[in-house]
């Protein structure tokens, strides 16, 4: 950048830096919600700055103070990120070199570059929410941006406010097909290109890897979407609406982990199946790999696997909104064979925990009861002991399972499922943890199952001899209603009740409109989320199926892709050679052609210099006794033609007087 | 180095693709086949950065990128239609060009006339490096564009083939047109004044003036202006009314202002050409009545608009006959 070429270039008028400004200030506003204050408040600086020194003539800053200013931000996003890498640092260093340049913007070619950094701000806006609020917005900054664009790239008489808007609008509007041709068939890699972006949305709850006491609570705070999932045949019964996730074997005396079930999946055993449920899913991103299913899954889908647990993965952690189809069969019965080494896995126990626990389960088992009638007698004893259930338990003491189990006696699905299974293995009967959903709203207009983070949950599964893997979810015999009817149901008389979850309380005036919004942003949601933002490779193939196309391999969508984009082209080349067909529709100055005609017949042509008036005036000179008519009638086209507000009746007026020329 | 010199560099080519256009008359109307569009520089960044926000996508599996970027992608391409929208069916309408002396800007005038019902933006015309400012035309009405060249040296500047270019709306692409009309601005010699003393009716031999006859038909009184003869105050006048008035004699014939070739120092041909070019204006700006006498040519004692015209052209042509 020498200063010969900064003189060439023609610089930048007050109007359009003005719109730059403006612009820019409502691209950078909305990252005050996402970067460091500091950051944001620097580029606005930066750009208060450059107005100022439009309107007030403040001087801009140098090259090397600009240099020195540029050095001093890197050294501070260092400072705040650690790093100069990842998506949160390099929004700040965006953020911050856009800030610079608009300082240093003289010319049009760098007003140019600041449009084009603006559009990447755009872009960052995505990277923390794809909201649908969020874009809406963000649709308005691309009009603003485009017609600074616009703006900027028009010396000379500018354009109205209104022509500039229409015309940003309209070119928007036009590269809409392009868009959509891209965006659907543009061929998808999956991955990520350099490394998993490590920095997703760190606010993201979902199941954890792990389960001790408090993991899940925080997630019933939460009404965010977990999961949505089509039922083409109707929602399932509120009884099978157990959403399998992660299942813990592993378990060190507070903590719950999963154990080793590398092996793949024995297929489960559909011959006490009660029929199967086909449905298909659209997981919310969790940052993990495993992926939710109804309780049991028949067979993975194509290309994700189940493991030994019956737990669903994908090859690869879930980033976006992860779509795929799956079977259910309710009562199938899971791994009959249980190897030596499963077993062992499923009934160890930490040597001193719960000591208090191993003495009743121990109870339980001294006869040689069947393990049904240990199952049945753990059930009657958390359903006749005095447990209550509460999302906000008192704090255990050291000991969880024995302090729940004979002190506190008051907590939720994980404190009630993990003692379960602690009393199962002691009692000699091999269990597990099984953490996932439990539940899910039924979306009449959508005909889908909403599950949220709040209906997360956790049961127990024991192993009985030729039955398998048997659920049982002891939170049922405390608070049946949480099975039945769903958390709301459950917590309905709780103090701590969440203030969305209170929503149910009364559905009269306001609160049924508001049920009735929360119903259509949720419905729009579930649309979005699935053909939108879970617009992955895995949809562009369902679509391609859907259109008779799922043959076409990555070249023949490339193919059909480009044909299209040249069809859009082609329509588009037509359109625009249409629209100027014929130039002159406009039926005044067709009027006035023919009076030019007709005096040029007269011997008196137009020259190409003159305008109406000079014309006449030129004919009032060569042509005497033309004069009178010739004034008339160019006094009314100019009336017509540039006065204020034309009468129709002129127009009648002017046409009559063409007649009555000779 | 501008934004535009991605075009510029594959203008030579074009230019000869295209060399066999002939020159137009009085008017040429801007048709599909005649405008061409390119890039600009601005155009290629916008393609990197399109490319630099795809790999983001996809490294984010982020839709809204994807969508973002597909969507400005659909935008620049639809740039290409709107600025070659933006000369399409334009007319451009050579209208005569005033003379200019050598040394200042000749400013050749085109009115451009937009018959289509869209506003045309930001049209630029341009030969080499030397242009006009840009210029808007509004829907069906017409405007006067300029073109400014450095007029060097006398005779014919012909402004030869010129664009007609814009990169309105986006910037990212130029259209242009070559236009070329079979067209002149006559550019008059430098004036250079003889000796640094301008040609005066009392004026010496050395200037080249010959002496004027003082005339013997009184033709009334004028405004003294300094250098006046003394001899041609009129003092009744003067005591009459307090102001200097000089007597003005209608010049006749042989006695009359002769500005000659032969009485010019000897230089060069085109020293001798400014210095007449210098006496005319003077001649004509005192309202003389003045010969041009240069070698094979004469034109004879006049007055006026028309005649100072004639006689500059002939200085502008002379040796090589327009």
């Amino acid at each position: 950048m020498n200063r010969v070429r900064h003189t060439a270039e023609p610089g930048v008028g007050e109007g359009p830096m003005n719109w730059l400004v403006a612009a820019l200030v409502v691209l950078l506003a909305p990252h005050f919600l996402t970067q460091p204050t500091w950051v944001v408040g620097l580029a606005l600086l930066a750009v208060a700055w450059r107005f100022l020194a439009v309107r007030r003539s403040v001087p801009l800053p140098g090259r090397w103070s600009l240099a020195a200013l540029a050095f001093m931000a890197t050294a501070g996003v260092i400072a705040t990120h650690g790093t100069v890498l990842g998506r949160d640092a390099g929004v700040s260093l965006l953020l911050i070199m856009t800030g610079l340049k608009v300082l240093e913007t003289r010319n049009q070619r760098d007003a140019m570059l600041t449009i084009f950094l603006g559009y990447f701000v755009v872009v960052t806006h995505f990277l923390y929410s794809q909201e649908i609020p969020m874009v809406a917005y963000m649709v308005v900054a691309m009009l603003l941006t485009t017609m600074v664009l616009i703006r900027l790239n028009a010396p000379g008489p500018p354009p109205g406010l209104r022509e500039q808007a229409g015309l940003a609008g309209r070119m928007l509007l036009q590269a809409l097909p392009v868009m959509l041709i891209l965006f659907l068939l543009f061929p998808r890699l999956p991955g990520p290109l350099w490394g998993v972006p490590q920095d997703e949305p760190t606010a993201r709850t979902g199941l954890s890897d792990s389960m001790s006491p408090g993991s899940i609570s925080d997630l019933l705070q939460s009404d965010a979407p977990a999961l949505r999932a089509r039922f083409p045949d109707g929602p399932p019964p509120a009884a099978l609406r157990y959403w399998r996730g992660p299942v813990f074997s592993d378990y060190d005396g507070r903590t719950w982990r999963a154990g080793q079930a590398f092996m793949p999946a024995t297929d489960p055993d559909p011959s006490d199946a009660v029929g199967e449920i086909q449905y298909s899913v659209r997981l919310e991103p969790h940052r993990h790999r495993w992926l939710l299913a109804l309780d049991p899954p028949a067979s993975a889908p194509e290309g994700r696997r189940l493991n030994a647990d019956y737990v669903l993965f994908s090859p690869r952690p879930v980033h976006r909104v992860e779509t795929y189809d799956l079977t259910t069969v309710p009562g199938a019965a899971l791994e009959v064979e249980l190897s030596a080494e499963r077993r062992q896995q499923a009934l160890h126990i930490p040597d001193t925990a719960g000591p208090r626990a191993r003495e009743l389960a121990a109870r339980w088992a001294d006869n040689g009861t069947a393990p049904e009638d240990i199952v049945e007698q753990a059930m009657r004893y958390f359903n006749e002991e005095p447990f209550h259930y509460t999302l906000s338990p008192p704090h255990l003491p050291a000991d969880p399972v024995d302090g729940f189990l004979f002190d506190t006696r008051a907590g939720f699905c994980e404190h009630y499922a993990g003692s379960f299974v602690f009393l199962m293995r002691a009692a000699g009967v091999p269990a597990r943890v099984v953490t996932g959903y439990q539940g899910g709203e039924w979306n009449r207009a959508g005909g889908y199952l909403l599950v949220r983070q709040s209906d997360a949950h956790a049961w127990a599964e024991v192993w009985l001899e030729d039955r398998g893997w048997v659920r049982v979810d002891p939170t049922g015999a405390v608070a049946p209603e949480r099975i039945e009817l769903g958390i709301r149901a459950a917590l309905s008389h709780e103090e701590n009740l969440p203030a969305f979850l209170r929503r149910g309380d009364s559905f009269s005036g306001l609160a049924a409109l508001r049920i009735q919004w929360e119903y259509w942003r949720e419905t729009t949601a579930y649309y979005w989320n699935g053909w939108v933002l879970g617009f992955g490779p895995e949809r562009q193939r369902e679509l391609l199926a859907r259109l008779g196309l799922g043959g076409l391999d990555w070249r023949g969508t490339v193919a059909l892709m480009a044909g299209l984009l040249v069809l859009v082209a082609a329509v588009f080349s037509l359109a625009f050679l249409w629209h100027n067909r014929r130039p002159e529709r406009d039926p005044l100055a067709r009027l006035y052609r023919r009076f030019t005609k007709r005096m040029a017949r007269l011997g008196t042509p137009p020259l190409p210099h003159e305008g109406p008036r000079d014309f006449a005036d030129r004919i009032a000179r060569e042509r005497p006794e033309l004069h009178e008519s010739v004034a008339h009638f160019t006094r009314i086209y100019e009336a017509l033609r540039y006065g204020p507000d034309p009468d129709p009746d002129l127009f009648r007026i002017l046409r009559t007087r063409l007649r009555a020329l000779p | 180095m501008k934004w535009h010199s991605s075009a510029q560099m594959l203008e030579p080519a074009i230019r000869w693709l295209t060399r066999r256009e002939h020159p137009a008359g009085r008017e040429v109307t801007l048709h599909r086949r005649r405008i061409y569009i390119l890039p600009t520089r601005a155009g290629y960044v916008y393609g990197m950065m399109l490319v630099i926000m795809l790999l983001g996508a996809v490294n984010y599996t982020n839709s809204m990128a994807f969508l973002l970027t597909f969507l400005l992608v659909g935008l620049g391409a639809n740039g290409i239609w709107h600025t070659h929208r933006n000369l399409l069916g334009l007319r451009v309408i050579r209208l005569p060009a005033k003379p200019v002396f050598a040394g200042e800007s000749a400013h050749c005038l085109y009115r451009i006339e937009n018959p289509g019902h869209v506003p045309r933006r930001a049209l630029m015309l341009h030969r080499g490096p030397s242009g006009g400012e840009p210029v808007a035309v509004e829907a069906r009405s017409g405007t006067i564009a300029r073109l400014s060249l450095p007029a060097e040296r006398r005779g014919h500047l012909r402004p030869g083939r010129f664009s007609i270019s814009t990169v309105y709306p986006l910037g990212l692409f130029r259209a242009w047109s070559w236009i070329e009309f079979d067209e002149a601005v006559t550019v008059y010699p430098r004036p250079v004044p003889a000796n640094a003393t301008p040609p005066r009716p009392s004026g010496d031999k050395d200037t080249g003036v010959t002496r004027p006859l003082e005339g013997d038909e009184f033709a009334g009184l004028r405004e003294y202006q300094r250098g006046d003869s003394p001899r041609q105050v009129d003092w009744k006048a003067l005591a009459r009314t307090g102001d200097l008035y000089t007597r003005n004699f209608e010049v006749q014939r042989g006695g009359n202002i002769w500005l000659d070739w032969d009485a010019l120092p000897a230089t060069d041909t085109e020293t001798r050409l400014s210095m007449l070019c210098y006496q005319v204006l003077k001649a004509h700006e005192r309202g003389l009545c003045y010969g041009l006498r240069l070698p094979g040519i004469a034109f004879e004692p006049d007055r006026g608009a028309e005649h100072r015209s004639r006689c500059l052209t002939a200085l502008a042509h002379f040796g090589h006959p327009a």
